[in-house]
Protein backbone atom coordinates (compact mmCIF):
# COMPACT_ATOMS: atom_id res chain seq x y z
CA UNK A 1 0.00 0.00 0.00
CA UNK A 2 1.71 3.49 -0.61
CA UNK A 3 1.37 5.99 1.45
CA UNK A 4 -1.34 8.45 1.46
CA UNK A 5 -3.28 10.83 3.78
CA UNK A 6 -7.17 10.04 4.32
CA UNK A 7 -9.68 13.13 3.44
CA UNK A 8 -10.14 13.88 7.37
CA UNK A 9 -8.91 16.41 9.36
CA UNK A 10 -8.78 16.96 12.94
CA UNK A 11 -8.49 19.92 15.00
CA UNK A 12 -8.69 20.94 18.61
CA UNK A 13 -11.62 23.27 19.60
CA UNK A 14 -11.01 25.31 22.73
CA UNK A 15 -14.67 26.21 24.11
CA UNK A 16 -16.67 26.29 27.02
CA UNK A 17 -18.58 23.82 27.63
CA UNK A 18 -21.21 23.61 30.94
CA UNK A 19 -19.42 26.81 32.28
CA UNK A 20 -15.78 25.12 31.88
CA UNK A 21 -13.17 25.70 29.59
CA UNK A 22 -12.67 22.46 27.17
CA UNK A 23 -10.35 21.25 24.99
CA UNK A 24 -12.34 19.30 21.93
CA UNK A 25 -11.37 17.07 19.23
CA UNK A 26 -13.22 17.60 16.14
CA UNK A 27 -12.93 16.15 12.64
CA UNK A 28 -14.28 16.70 9.39
CA UNK A 29 -14.54 15.58 6.12
CA UNK A 30 -16.15 16.20 3.17
CA UNK A 31 -18.18 19.25 1.78
CA UNK A 32 -22.13 20.25 1.74
CA UNK A 33 -25.18 19.41 3.63
CA UNK A 34 -23.55 19.24 7.20
CA UNK A 35 -23.46 15.53 9.18
CA UNK A 36 -22.86 15.88 13.03
CA UNK A 37 -22.20 12.40 13.77
CA UNK A 38 -21.79 11.24 17.57
CA UNK A 39 -20.18 8.29 18.60
CA UNK A 40 -21.21 5.13 20.83
CA UNK A 41 -20.43 5.26 25.33
CA UNK A 42 -16.85 5.31 26.10
CA UNK A 43 -15.79 5.34 22.10
CA UNK A 44 -14.68 8.25 19.57
CA UNK A 45 -14.84 9.48 16.56
CA UNK A 46 -13.03 6.89 14.54
CA UNK A 47 -16.05 5.00 14.57
CA UNK A 48 -16.76 7.13 11.40
CA UNK A 49 -14.04 6.36 10.16
CA UNK A 50 -16.02 4.67 7.24
CA UNK A 51 -17.83 6.88 6.44
CA UNK A 52 -15.66 10.12 6.41
CA UNK A 53 -13.42 7.98 4.00
CA UNK A 54 -16.26 6.64 1.63
CA UNK A 55 -16.44 9.35 -1.78
CA UNK A 56 -20.07 8.82 -1.93
CA UNK A 57 -20.87 10.46 1.53
CA UNK A 58 -18.20 12.99 0.80
CA UNK A 59 -19.80 14.56 -2.74
CA UNK A 60 -22.50 16.06 -0.39
CA UNK A 61 -21.95 15.90 2.69
CA UNK A 62 -19.36 17.71 5.38
CA UNK A 63 -18.96 15.11 8.11
CA UNK A 64 -18.29 15.99 11.38
CA UNK A 65 -17.49 14.24 14.64
CA UNK A 66 -15.92 15.12 17.70
CA UNK A 67 -14.99 13.37 20.64
CA UNK A 68 -17.37 13.78 23.89
CA UNK A 69 -15.07 15.22 26.81
CA UNK A 70 -13.48 12.25 28.36
CA UNK A 71 -13.47 10.62 25.26
CA UNK A 72 -11.00 10.05 22.52
CA UNK A 73 -8.44 12.81 21.94
CA UNK A 74 -11.06 15.35 23.82
CA UNK A 75 -9.64 15.80 27.75
CA UNK A 76 -12.00 15.60 30.96
CA UNK A 77 -12.18 19.38 32.25
CA UNK A 78 -9.53 20.75 35.05
CA UNK A 79 -10.64 19.02 38.08
CA UNK A 80 -11.40 15.93 37.06
CA UNK A 81 -9.70 13.80 39.37
CA UNK A 82 -12.02 15.38 42.02
CA UNK A 83 -15.19 13.97 40.53
CA UNK A 84 -17.07 10.89 39.12
CA UNK A 85 -18.02 11.46 35.50
CA UNK A 86 -21.73 11.00 34.86
CA UNK A 87 -23.04 12.02 31.38
CA UNK A 88 -26.92 13.30 31.74
CA UNK A 89 -29.46 13.93 29.19
CA UNK A 90 -28.76 17.97 29.82
CA UNK A 91 -25.04 18.00 29.58
CA UNK A 92 -25.00 16.10 26.23
CA UNK A 93 -27.94 18.21 24.47
CA UNK A 94 -26.28 21.19 26.15
CA UNK A 95 -22.69 20.18 24.61
CA UNK A 96 -23.82 19.37 21.37
CA UNK A 97 -26.12 22.43 20.40
CA UNK A 98 -23.02 24.12 21.88
CA UNK A 99 -20.52 22.91 19.69
CA UNK A 100 -23.30 23.24 16.71
CA UNK A 101 -22.98 26.98 17.26
CA UNK A 102 -18.99 27.16 17.71
CA UNK A 103 -18.72 25.58 14.39
CA UNK A 104 -21.48 27.35 12.49
CA UNK A 105 -23.41 24.38 11.75
CA UNK A 106 -26.76 25.43 9.74
CA UNK A 107 -29.32 23.17 10.37
CA UNK A 108 -26.76 20.08 10.42
CA UNK A 109 -28.35 16.29 9.89
CA UNK A 110 -27.33 14.45 13.14
CA UNK A 111 -26.97 11.01 12.60
CA UNK A 112 -25.68 9.17 16.74
CA UNK A 113 -25.35 5.18 17.77
CA UNK A 114 -26.50 3.85 20.77
CA UNK A 115 -25.94 6.79 23.54
CA UNK A 116 -25.70 8.81 20.34
CA UNK A 117 -29.05 7.41 19.03
CA UNK A 118 -30.87 7.85 22.19
CA UNK A 119 -29.32 11.38 22.50
CA UNK A 120 -31.51 11.55 18.65
CA UNK A 121 -34.39 10.69 19.69
CA UNK A 122 -33.78 13.71 22.68
CA UNK A 123 -33.09 15.92 19.64
CA UNK A 124 -35.42 14.78 17.52
CA UNK A 125 -38.54 15.59 21.04
CA UNK A 126 -36.71 18.85 22.06
CA UNK A 127 -34.69 20.45 19.47
CA UNK A 128 -36.54 19.40 15.55
CA UNK A 129 -36.16 22.96 14.48
CA UNK A 130 -32.31 22.86 14.90
CA UNK A 131 -32.54 19.52 12.03
CA UNK A 132 -32.56 19.25 8.60
CA UNK A 133 -33.11 15.41 9.26
CA UNK A 134 -31.88 13.40 12.53
CA UNK A 135 -30.82 9.36 12.37
CA UNK A 136 -30.68 7.34 14.95
CA UNK A 137 -28.35 3.98 15.13
CA UNK A 138 -29.43 1.45 17.55
CA UNK A 139 -32.10 3.85 18.77
CA UNK A 140 -34.24 3.06 21.89
CA UNK A 141 -36.17 4.03 24.65
CA UNK A 142 -34.53 2.60 27.37
CA UNK A 143 -32.44 -0.12 27.67
CA UNK A 144 -33.32 -2.90 31.03
CA UNK A 145 -29.71 -3.33 32.57
CA UNK A 146 -28.52 -7.29 32.04
CA UNK A 147 -25.27 -6.75 34.04
CA UNK A 148 -23.68 -4.93 36.96
CA UNK A 149 -22.55 -1.44 35.95
CA UNK A 150 -19.51 -1.84 38.94
CA UNK A 151 -17.68 -4.26 37.05
CA UNK A 152 -16.46 -1.15 34.41
CA UNK A 153 -14.51 0.33 37.30
CA UNK A 154 -12.92 -1.14 39.82
CA UNK A 155 -9.13 -1.68 40.32
CA UNK A 156 -9.28 -4.90 40.12
CA UNK A 157 -10.66 -5.84 37.00
CA UNK A 158 -9.11 -4.15 33.94
CA UNK A 159 -11.24 -1.44 32.91
CA UNK A 160 -10.49 -1.85 29.09
CA UNK A 161 -10.46 -5.33 28.94
CA UNK A 162 -13.55 -5.49 30.83
CA UNK A 163 -14.74 -3.23 28.41
CA UNK A 164 -13.94 -4.67 25.49
CA UNK A 165 -15.20 -8.40 26.46
CA UNK A 166 -18.88 -6.56 27.24
CA UNK A 167 -19.39 -5.23 23.84
CA UNK A 168 -17.66 -7.51 22.00
CA UNK A 169 -20.76 -9.50 21.19
CA UNK A 170 -22.99 -6.61 20.65
CA UNK A 171 -21.34 -6.96 16.82
CA UNK A 172 -22.72 -9.19 13.69
CA UNK A 173 -20.35 -12.62 14.16
CA UNK A 174 -19.82 -11.92 10.14
CA UNK A 175 -18.76 -8.23 10.05
CA UNK A 176 -15.16 -8.67 8.75
CA UNK A 177 -12.36 -9.23 11.69
CA UNK A 178 -10.20 -6.11 11.48
CA UNK A 179 -13.20 -4.16 11.44
CA UNK A 180 -14.11 -5.65 15.08
CA UNK A 181 -11.42 -5.67 16.75
CA UNK A 182 -10.77 -1.74 15.80
CA UNK A 183 -14.00 -1.27 17.32
CA UNK A 184 -13.03 -3.62 20.10
CA UNK A 185 -9.35 -1.31 20.47
CA UNK A 186 -11.61 2.08 20.65
CA UNK A 187 -13.44 0.59 23.92
CA UNK A 188 -9.36 -1.02 25.49
CA UNK A 189 -8.91 3.06 25.10
CA UNK A 190 -11.24 4.66 27.54
CA UNK A 191 -10.48 6.45 30.21
CA UNK A 192 -11.58 4.56 33.80
CA UNK A 193 -15.13 5.20 34.53
CA UNK A 194 -15.98 6.66 31.83
CA UNK A 195 -18.26 3.92 29.95
CA UNK A 196 -19.65 3.12 33.38
CA UNK A 197 -20.59 7.41 33.68
CA UNK A 198 -22.24 7.39 30.16
CA UNK A 199 -24.19 4.59 30.79
CA UNK A 200 -25.71 6.86 33.52
CA UNK A 201 -27.47 8.35 30.59
CA UNK A 202 -28.07 5.26 28.35
CA UNK A 203 -29.55 2.98 31.59
CA UNK A 204 -30.96 6.03 33.81
CA UNK A 205 -31.24 9.61 32.80
CA UNK A 206 -32.00 9.54 29.37
CA UNK A 207 -34.89 7.28 29.66
CA UNK A 208 -37.56 8.82 27.26
CA UNK A 209 -40.20 5.55 27.17
CA UNK A 210 -43.11 8.35 28.26
CA UNK A 211 -42.21 10.96 25.87
CA UNK A 212 -41.64 9.41 22.63
CA UNK A 213 -45.33 10.01 21.42
CA UNK A 214 -44.76 13.68 21.31
CA UNK A 215 -41.72 13.39 18.94
CA UNK A 216 -43.52 15.47 15.72
CA UNK A 217 -41.68 13.70 12.60
CA UNK A 218 -43.44 16.73 10.19
CA UNK A 219 -40.74 19.13 12.16
CA UNK A 220 -37.94 17.04 11.41
CA UNK A 221 -38.12 13.48 9.72
CA UNK A 222 -36.59 10.78 11.80
CA UNK A 223 -35.03 7.52 10.58
CA UNK A 224 -34.42 4.36 12.56
CA UNK A 225 -31.54 2.04 11.92
CA UNK A 226 -30.63 -0.80 14.02
CA UNK A 227 -28.44 -4.29 13.62
CA UNK A 228 -30.32 -7.59 14.41
CA UNK A 229 -27.48 -9.00 16.50
CA UNK A 230 -27.70 -6.00 18.80
CA UNK A 231 -29.08 -7.18 22.34
CA UNK A 232 -28.24 -4.07 24.27
CA UNK A 233 -30.84 -2.12 21.90
CA UNK A 234 -32.47 -4.58 20.46
CA UNK A 235 -34.37 -4.55 17.02
CA UNK A 236 -37.39 -4.85 19.02
CA UNK A 237 -36.23 -1.98 20.99
CA UNK A 238 -36.37 0.22 17.95
CA UNK A 239 -39.19 -1.21 16.46
CA UNK A 240 -41.16 -0.38 19.74
CA UNK A 241 -40.01 3.13 19.21
CA UNK A 242 -40.98 3.88 15.65
CA UNK A 243 -44.89 2.20 16.61
CA UNK A 244 -44.92 5.16 19.43
CA UNK A 245 -43.29 7.88 16.46
CA UNK A 246 -45.65 9.10 14.22
CA UNK A 247 -43.82 9.14 10.90
CA UNK A 248 -40.61 7.40 11.99
CA UNK A 249 -39.05 5.34 9.42
CA UNK A 250 -37.18 2.13 10.97
CA UNK A 251 -35.27 -0.48 9.40
CA UNK A 252 -33.33 -3.57 11.02
CA UNK A 253 -29.79 -4.11 9.11
CA UNK A 254 -29.11 -8.01 8.51
CA UNK A 255 -26.13 -9.01 9.47
CA UNK A 256 -25.10 -6.07 11.87
CA UNK A 257 -25.33 -4.93 15.07
CA UNK A 258 -24.72 -2.78 17.70
CA UNK A 259 -21.62 -0.79 16.17
CA UNK A 260 -23.21 -0.41 12.17
CA UNK A 261 -20.85 2.19 11.06
CA UNK A 262 -17.61 1.17 12.59
CA UNK A 263 -18.17 -2.88 12.75
CA UNK A 264 -18.82 -3.10 8.75
CA UNK A 265 -18.83 0.03 7.14
CA UNK A 266 -19.69 -1.35 4.44
CA UNK A 267 -22.82 -2.99 4.64
CA UNK A 268 -23.73 -0.34 6.57
CA UNK A 269 -23.12 1.98 3.72
CA UNK A 270 -26.05 -0.31 2.28
CA UNK A 271 -28.46 1.12 4.68
CA UNK A 272 -27.16 5.08 4.88
CA UNK A 273 -26.57 6.41 1.34
CA UNK A 274 -30.65 5.42 0.20
CA UNK A 275 -31.26 7.92 3.24
CA UNK A 276 -28.60 10.15 2.77
CA UNK A 277 -29.99 10.61 -1.29
CA UNK A 278 -33.53 11.63 0.11
CA UNK A 279 -32.10 14.14 2.73
CA UNK A 280 -29.60 15.59 0.00
CA UNK A 281 -32.64 15.38 -2.73
CA UNK A 282 -35.16 17.23 -0.44
CA UNK A 283 -32.48 19.58 0.66
CA UNK A 284 -32.43 21.04 -3.03
CA UNK A 285 -28.75 21.24 -3.25
CA UNK A 286 -26.88 20.83 -6.42
CA UNK B 1 -23.57 -45.91 15.13
CA UNK B 2 -21.23 -43.36 16.73
CA UNK B 3 -22.74 -41.18 18.87
CA UNK B 4 -21.85 -37.73 18.27
CA UNK B 5 -19.36 -35.58 20.80
CA UNK B 6 -21.50 -33.51 22.95
CA UNK B 7 -20.06 -30.05 22.54
CA UNK B 8 -18.50 -29.98 26.58
CA UNK B 9 -16.24 -33.32 25.43
CA UNK B 10 -14.25 -31.02 22.79
CA UNK B 11 -13.97 -28.27 25.10
CA UNK B 12 -10.60 -29.11 26.31
CA UNK B 13 -8.92 -29.88 23.40
CA UNK B 14 -10.38 -26.80 21.09
CA UNK B 15 -9.21 -24.67 24.23
CA UNK B 16 -6.10 -25.96 24.31
CA UNK B 17 -5.46 -25.59 20.85
CA UNK B 18 -5.59 -22.10 20.75
CA UNK B 19 -2.87 -20.36 22.00
CA UNK B 20 -4.06 -17.02 21.91
CA UNK B 21 -6.92 -18.03 23.66
CA UNK B 22 -4.77 -20.03 26.31
CA UNK B 23 -2.44 -16.55 26.41
CA UNK B 24 -6.06 -14.49 27.02
CA UNK B 25 -6.22 -16.69 30.02
CA UNK B 26 -2.99 -16.90 31.35
CA UNK B 27 -4.06 -15.17 34.43
CA UNK B 28 -7.08 -17.46 35.05
CA UNK B 29 -6.28 -20.47 37.38
CA UNK B 30 -10.10 -21.46 39.00
CA UNK B 31 -12.89 -23.87 38.70
CA UNK B 32 -16.49 -23.52 37.07
CA UNK B 33 -19.34 -25.51 36.65
CA UNK B 34 -21.70 -25.84 33.41
CA UNK B 35 -25.21 -27.23 33.41
CA UNK B 36 -26.96 -27.62 30.73
CA UNK B 37 -30.55 -28.59 31.95
CA UNK B 38 -29.89 -31.25 33.95
CA UNK B 39 -26.46 -32.19 33.08
CA UNK B 40 -23.40 -30.58 34.32
CA UNK B 41 -19.68 -30.34 34.04
CA UNK B 42 -17.20 -29.11 36.16
CA UNK B 43 -14.24 -27.19 34.54
CA UNK B 44 -10.66 -26.70 35.75
CA UNK B 45 -8.71 -23.88 34.26
CA UNK B 46 -4.84 -23.84 34.95
CA UNK B 47 -3.09 -20.97 33.54
CA UNK B 48 -5.36 -20.69 30.93
CA UNK B 49 -5.22 -24.50 29.73
CA UNK B 50 -7.93 -26.65 30.17
CA UNK B 51 -6.67 -29.24 33.04
CA UNK B 52 -9.92 -31.11 33.26
CA UNK B 53 -13.64 -31.45 32.74
CA UNK B 54 -15.54 -33.84 34.71
CA UNK B 55 -18.98 -34.48 33.86
CA UNK B 56 -21.44 -35.33 36.37
CA UNK B 57 -23.37 -36.02 38.32
CA UNK B 58 -20.84 -33.93 40.50
CA UNK B 59 -20.70 -35.19 44.41
CA UNK B 60 -20.14 -31.59 46.60
CA UNK B 61 -18.45 -29.85 43.34
CA UNK B 62 -16.57 -26.67 44.37
CA UNK B 63 -16.11 -23.80 42.19
CA UNK B 64 -15.96 -20.07 41.53
CA UNK B 65 -19.15 -19.78 39.72
CA UNK B 66 -21.61 -21.28 37.26
CA UNK B 67 -23.06 -20.62 33.86
CA UNK B 68 -26.69 -21.95 34.02
CA UNK B 69 -28.68 -22.55 31.42
CA UNK B 70 -31.44 -24.73 29.57
CA UNK B 71 -30.05 -27.58 27.20
CA UNK B 72 -31.50 -26.15 24.06
CA UNK B 73 -29.93 -22.59 24.89
CA UNK B 74 -26.61 -24.49 25.03
CA UNK B 75 -27.31 -26.34 21.53
CA UNK B 76 -28.10 -23.19 20.00
CA UNK B 77 -25.29 -21.60 21.10
CA UNK B 78 -23.05 -23.86 19.94
CA UNK B 79 -24.74 -24.22 16.20
CA UNK B 80 -21.89 -23.11 13.30
CA UNK B 81 -23.59 -20.04 13.24
CA UNK B 82 -26.26 -19.35 16.09
CA UNK B 83 -28.75 -17.29 16.00
CA UNK B 84 -29.02 -13.41 16.76
CA UNK B 85 -29.60 -13.42 20.75
CA UNK B 86 -27.84 -16.91 21.03
CA UNK B 87 -24.48 -15.88 19.72
CA UNK B 88 -22.65 -14.91 22.70
CA UNK B 89 -22.95 -15.31 26.50
CA UNK B 90 -23.77 -11.59 27.50
CA UNK B 91 -26.79 -12.10 24.99
CA UNK B 92 -28.05 -15.39 26.92
CA UNK B 93 -27.78 -13.42 29.74
CA UNK B 94 -29.75 -10.46 28.30
CA UNK B 95 -32.31 -12.63 27.14
CA UNK B 96 -33.01 -14.42 30.47
CA UNK B 97 -31.56 -17.84 29.08
CA UNK B 98 -28.10 -18.29 30.77
CA UNK B 99 -27.79 -17.51 34.52
CA UNK B 100 -23.95 -16.10 36.27
CA UNK B 101 -23.96 -17.18 39.61
CA UNK B 102 -21.00 -17.23 42.34
CA UNK B 103 -17.94 -15.15 42.43
CA UNK B 104 -18.07 -13.83 39.01
CA UNK B 105 -14.91 -11.72 39.54
CA UNK B 106 -12.96 -13.99 37.58
CA UNK B 107 -15.76 -14.49 35.08
CA UNK B 108 -16.05 -10.69 34.50
CA UNK B 109 -11.84 -9.59 35.25
CA UNK B 110 -11.18 -11.82 32.28
CA UNK B 111 -14.61 -11.79 30.13
CA UNK B 112 -12.95 -12.15 26.69
CA UNK B 113 -11.18 -15.73 27.56
CA UNK B 114 -14.39 -17.04 29.34
CA UNK B 115 -16.54 -15.92 26.17
CA UNK B 116 -13.37 -17.75 23.86
CA UNK B 117 -13.67 -20.61 26.05
CA UNK B 118 -17.69 -21.45 26.17
CA UNK B 119 -17.50 -20.91 22.17
CA UNK B 120 -14.83 -22.88 21.25
CA UNK B 121 -16.69 -26.06 21.06
CA UNK B 122 -18.27 -24.53 17.88
CA UNK B 123 -17.96 -26.43 14.92
CA UNK B 124 -15.07 -25.44 12.55
CA UNK B 125 -16.95 -23.58 9.55
CA UNK B 126 -18.45 -20.97 11.82
CA UNK B 127 -17.89 -17.70 11.66
CA UNK B 128 -19.11 -16.70 15.38
CA UNK B 129 -15.97 -17.83 17.63
CA UNK B 130 -13.33 -15.56 16.53
CA UNK B 131 -14.41 -12.10 18.87
CA UNK B 132 -16.15 -13.87 21.56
Amino acid sequence: MSAHFEPITGRYLRIDLLGKPHRVYVEEAGQGIPLLCLHTASSDTRQFRGLMNDARVLEHFRVIAFDLPWHGKSSPPAGWQNADYQLTSRDYVAMILTMMDALALDRPVVMGCSIGGRMALHLALDHPERFRAIIGLQAGAHVDPYYDLSWLHRPDVHGGEVSAGIVSGLMGPRSPEAERWETLWHYMQGGPGVFKGDLYFYTVDGDIRGRLADIDTTRCPLYLLSGEYDYSCTPEDTLDAARRINGAQATIMKGLGHFPMSEDPQRFMTYLLPILDRIHGASGVA
Amino acid sequence: MVTPAHPMDQLQQRVNADARLVWRGRWVDTTFLVEAGDAAWLVQVAAGRIAAVKRGPLVMPSWSFALRAPKDAWNTFWLPNPPPGFHDLLALVKYRALRIEGNVHPFMANLLYFKGVMAAPRPRESVAGGVQ
